[in-house]
């Protein structure tokens, strides 16, 4: 039977199934439950329920800085101040907290910190064209030294008339026992989802990373959208830089100190490309979760904790070495 | 007038003459001391395919950049429809109907073909503010232009998997999403295999049925010959040659070309 031409064009090359099969992201997923699996039986301590709140609760930071950083990676830039931005966002909030000020004006002024600070590094990168990797090596010292000149490099633990409010927005658990930060998570990680499937904006970012001189030319905002994304890792920071103060009640200077690494590492083993074009949302949490499990494995079955740099580094490079393994076969 | 012609849909329209689409008049462009483009007139009229050929260096490249809304003629006035034509940007070329397509085809390799084809004129469905993108209409519509191209192509492909041929239909589509009166390739076959060729031709040949005048700026004299109807010569910034494809010869056209013959008329 011949085939015309409009059955070949409404043809869909790929089933579902096959197109799952082909993610990075699905075989992170499944190593995941694997490995869980594995843990339940091999040890008693995995899946008690304090040790999978514990771990659910240790994903939500740096997976939640991951939804961020999954905008500036698929636009193929990078932001490697976020751990020093979630310090310094961190330290506005306690600061204007211990000073007497209510919740609400502490979360604004660490919210605003962090966008300024994102509007900084956009700024530099889209107008003046800056490589995203120095503008953020730089703002990575910047930022931490303004937390230390914030709060004369000393510990932070009493918040004011608030104080109460800040701990039971982090360390609380108000729906079905799921900790507070694992309940943002989900909703930022649907947002982020939702903006990057649904949205003009979330279509530019993907057109950005594939071919910005393409995007120029078809007259998509790309300086404007390159500002936006790296106000939204730096926002995402900040957030996680609130949650983490409630959770810990408690800022050092050290906080989030080497947590971009982390977080690159998260988005990269959950699939996104470093060299942009491509990202998930559900991607940036699974790779969260997976450097998370290794991490609590390793504690759980006595392995000595100096060994957990091998293991996660090794998970990222199983990772992309899966991604690799793929391009050359449909280069074939 | 126009809109006759456009439900035409061939080339049958009579003998009287045709409004030009576009016209160019007396069109000069200097860089400080360098005459890149040196009073040249031409007009082109719907659903006519114009071959522009030149050296490297001669000036094709400029012309094609004013008409683009790229640079502003030192001298000269540009009419579209009888009408004067000032473009300050690329945009402003669109929105009177002027397309390119460049010679790398501005394709993003990570999006399907529709994502390609809707790029910054994307199609969105919902109330007010609350608009998300209208994947259904999209591809729709993508597959809808592919099927008038005649060209095999997936809208929900990326474009990573895609033939030379297939790509040029994503960005040849993306010219009609408009209504284009005017569409300007840039080198569209030069880096494709022979097969592929013919159905960049082929698609050509679709847009001029359509009533959109093409103009192909190309090296490749077999190409030239194969679809354009005129031939228009450029060398060191003059026009030295606009002929009917019929009244010349490939030979005639190399002279021209490299300066052996000086100039006809």
């Amino acid at each position: 039977m011949a085939v015309t031409l409009d059955q070949t064009i409404a043809q869909k090359q790929h089933s579902f199934l096959s197109r799952l099969f082909s993610t990075q992201t699905f075989w992170v997923v499944i190593a995941v439950i694997l490995a869980c699996i594995f843990l339940s039986f091999a040890t008693d301590a995995f899946a008690t329920s304090k040790n999978l709140y514990n771990i659910t609760r240790n994903i939500t930071f740096v997976a939640i800085v991951a939804l961020g950083m999954t905008f500036v990676i698929i636009t193929g830039g990078i932001d490697l101040s976020v751990g020093s931005v979630l310090c310094l966002s961190s330290m506005v909030l306690a600061v204007t907290m211990h000073a007497g000020y209510s919740i609400e004006i502490g979360i604004l002024a660490s919210i605003a910190t962090a966008l300024a600070i994102g509007a900084f590094n956009g700024t530099l990168i889209a107008y003046l064209g800056f490589p995203p990797f120095v503008v953020t090596l730089g703002m990575l010292s910047i930022a931490r030294s303004l937390a230390m000149v914030a709060s004369n490099n000393t510990v932070v633990f009493q918040f004011g008339p608030d104080h109460d409010k800040l701990l039971a927005l982090g360390g609380g658990a108000w729906l079905f026992g799921i900790a507070n930060p694992v309940l943002y998570m989900i909703l930022l990680a649907l947002i982020t989802g939702f903006i990057l499937r649904w949205t003009k904006f979330g279509r530019h970012i993907f057109a950005i990373g594939g071919n910005e001189h393409a995007a120029t030319l078809t007259g998509v905002p790309v300086k404007q959208i390159k500002v936006a994304v790296y106000m939204i890792s730096a926002l995402s920071a900040g957030i996680a830089g609130i949650i983490q103060t409630g959770w810990l009640g408690a800022v050092t200077t050290n906080l989030g100190n080497g947590m971009e690494l982390q977080v690159i590492a998260a988005t990269v083993i959950g699939g996104a490309d470093l060299a942009g074009g491509v990202g998930t949302a559900f991607g940036a949490i699974v790779g969260a979760a997976l450097i998370e499990v290794i991490r609590n494995s390793l504690g759980l079955l006595g392995i000595n904790a100096f060994w957990q740099g091998v293991f996660i580094g090794g998970a990222i490079l199983l990772a992309v070495l899966f991604d690799r393994i793929r391009n050359f076969r449909r280069s074939d | 007038m126009r809109c006759d012609l456009e439900q035409a849909g061939s080339k049958e329209w009579g003998g009287y003459r045709l409004v030009a689409v576009l016209e160019l008049t007396n069109i000069s462009k200097h860089f400080g001391a360098i005459q890149a483009v040196n009073d040249v007139s031409l007009s082109i009229e719907p659903g006519q395919v114009v071959g522009l050929m030149g050296d490297n260096g001669a000036g094709k490249s400029t012309l094609v950049k004013m008409i683009a809304g790229n640079f502003h003629p030192s001298h000269g006035i540009m009419r579209m429809d009888g009408k004067e034509l000032l473009l300050n940007k690329p945009a402003e070329a669109r929105q009177h109907g002027i397309e390119i397509v460049h010679q790398d085809l501005a394709l993003c390799n990570n999006l399907t073909a529709a994502a390609n084809v809707y790029l910054g004129r994307e199609l969105r469905r919902g109330i007010g503010p609350f608009r998300i993108l209208d994947y259904a209409a999209m591809y729709k519509r993508a597959g809808k232009l592919f099927a008038e191209l005649k060209s095999e192509t997936r809208p929900r492909d990326l474009v990573k998997q895609m033939s030379g041929g297939q790509r040029q239909a994503v960005a040849i589509a993306r010219t009609m999403l408009s209504q284009a009166k005017i569409v300007l390739m840039d080198e569209p076959t030069a880096a494709i295999s022979v097969r592929q060729v013919a159905e960049v031709l082929n698609l050509i040949r679709h847009l001029r049925d359509q009533g959109i005048a093409v103009v192909l700026i190309s090296h490749r004299m077999p190409d030239v010959f194969d679809v354009a109807d005129r031939v228009i010569v450029m060398r060191r910034g003059r026009k030295v040659a606009d002929k009917t494809i019929a009244s010349s010869s490939p030979e005639e056209v190399t002279g021209l070309i490299t300066g052996a013959i000086e100039q006809v008329s």
